[in-house]
């Protein structure tokens, strides 16, 4: 075998390699396209319960996605330009939620909350466990560390010497930062933000465990697909779920649109 | 012309790690066209950012027009800074790049628009003021990030190898430009280079990197 053969055998195996994770993908997509029907979904997503549940995702997880941004574009910013004590430690335990089972960090969470300062949080500023505001924490906590990480990936993109040279301009450090570095971190903004709120979208273990499963209160869509499942309504669980899929492409696609090909997404 | 020098640096210490550099010091007249020749690699880059204070001087004394510079914020050392790739902002025309010292300094609209006329016929940018960054040439892109720099009308310009990455032809054209900024502009420059004919052609002053240091132990 000459070696121009050898080498269309090893890119053919590299191919047939990553075709069948690909096929796996998209027979995955495709069989729940094909189990179900556009007038079942319909029937299913008529259920208050179902469209409380959509409600209530689609506004926490977009509070979950923009607490994110407020802190992954500080972090990330931070994290990127500067080395200082401590620095990599940080860097570490931000990656932490990324790591962690789910249910941990439920469990978590539901602790921190029964310790002295969670008890004085819960009493005076506002009640999170089993209520809605546990929803949003619960999904935050994830979600931000995926943003943190997207964040930190643009602004290590970014090249800092124009926000040096408007610092010799006459800018304050705040005004280089907000003048010149942020608007060309745009789209790992968006980016960040999309892929913040599809991680809180898919986010299941942890509000299960913080917030419970109560229907009309704290039931999110994945909670929706679990309870569904539990007593055997199939089509109301694969509607929910295609509704989901459907969300987690449009995000992909408008992170895609935005450039942050080489980071999270 | 004033009685001190532009820039006067003794027994500095700077840069971090392997690229520390102890005991250098510097002098620069004011009104002079300086070059500042050495190889590459030698520490020419970070004595400039040192002077324009994007990095801390950490031994010795800095003073620019006669005032201590050395603890100061680069916004209030009266410096225009052209780095060497130029450092365009990405997100910014032409235009907003020429008026964005001036903005800073809150400016009227009057005053910007006087300068940028100014600018654009100095560096013949007229017919590239709305353009992006992306759609300019490695020449157009080293005019404008000068323009930028002289824009708030500096005392010192520091020019870090503006020239380097241009071809042969730009580059001549662009040691023009320069020539011309520096007869008509009261500013002080220093410019660093490790092109001995770049320094040749277009300096009053030319320092070797070697004596700068040899000056100071």
């Amino acid at each position: 075998m000459n070696s121009r053969v050898r080498g269309q055998w090893f890119l053919g195996g590299l191919g047939f390699l990553a075709g069948l994770y690909a096929l796996l993908i998209l027979g995955l997509l495709v069989a729940d396209v094909g189990f179900t029907s556009w007038d079942e979904c319909w029937i299913a997503l008529q259920s208050d319960a179902i469209r409380h549940s959509i409600a209530l995702s689609f506004i926490s997880c977009t509070l979950a996605a923009l607490l994110s941004l407020v802190v992954a574009v500080p972090a990330g910013y931070l994290l990127a330009r500067f080395r200082f004590p401590g620095s990599r430690l940080l860097d570490a335990l931000f990656d932490i939620p990324i790591v962690l089972p789910p249910l941990v960090i439920g469990l978590s969470l539901l602790i921190l909350f029964q310790t002295a300062a969670g008890q004085f949080f819960e009493e005076h500023v506002m009640e999170m466990t089993y209520e809605l505001p546990g929803v949003v924490l619960a999904q935050f906590v994830v979600a931000c560390a995926f943003a943190v990480r997207t964040m930190r990936l643009c602004f290590d993109s970014i090249d800092p010497r124009p926000e040096q040279v408007a610092r010799t301009l006459g800018c304050t450090r705040a005004q280089a930062f907000f003048r010149v570095t942020l608007p060309e971190a745009r789209g790992g903004i968006i980016a960040a933000g999309s892929l913040a709120f599809a991680r809180a979208l898919g986010e299941f273990g942890p509000i299960l465990v913080f917030s419970g499963a109560t229907r009309m209160k704290t039931e999110v869509l994945p909670t929706t697909v679990f309870l569904e499942l539990s007593v055997g309504n199939l089509q109301a669980a694969l509607a929910v779920s295609l509704l989901m899929v459907l969300a987690a492409i449009s995000v992909l696609v408008l992170a895609r649109m935005f450039g942050m090909r080489g980071g999270l997404l | 012309m004033s009685d001190h020098p532009m820039i006067e640096l003794r027994q500095g210490i700077l840069g971090a790690g392997e690229t520390r550099i102890s005991q250098i010091s510097l002098t620069i007249p004011s009104g002079a066209y300086a070059v500042l020749l050495g190889p590459t690699g030698c520490g020419k880059t970070t004595l400039l950012e040192t002077i324009a204070g994007l990095q801390p001087l950490h031994g010795g004394s800095l003073m620019i027009n006669g005032e201590d510079m050395a603890r100061r914020d680069p916004a209030d050392r009266g410096i225009g800074y052209v780095p060497q790739d130029g450092a365009l902002f990405l997100t910014m025309t032409v235009r907003q790049q020429l008026v964005f010292a001036l903005r800073i300094r809150r400016r009227t609209i009057a005053e910007q628009e006087q300068r940028l006329e100014e600018l654009a016929s100095q560096l013949a940018l007229r017919s590239l003021l709305d353009r992006r960054p992306h759609e300019l040439s490695g020449g157009e892109r080293q005019r404008v990030a000068l323009g930028r720099a002289l824009a708030s009308k500096p005392p010192l310009l520091l020019l870090d190898e503006p020239l380097s990455s241009l071809d042969d032809e730009t580059r001549e054209a662009m040691q023009v430009v320069l020539a011309e900024v520096y007869s008509a502009n009261s500013s002080t420059i220093l410019h660093v280079t490790h092109r001995e004919e770049e320094a040749q052609a277009l300096s009053s002053l030319i320092i070797r990197f070697d004596s700068v240091l040899s000056a100071g132990s």
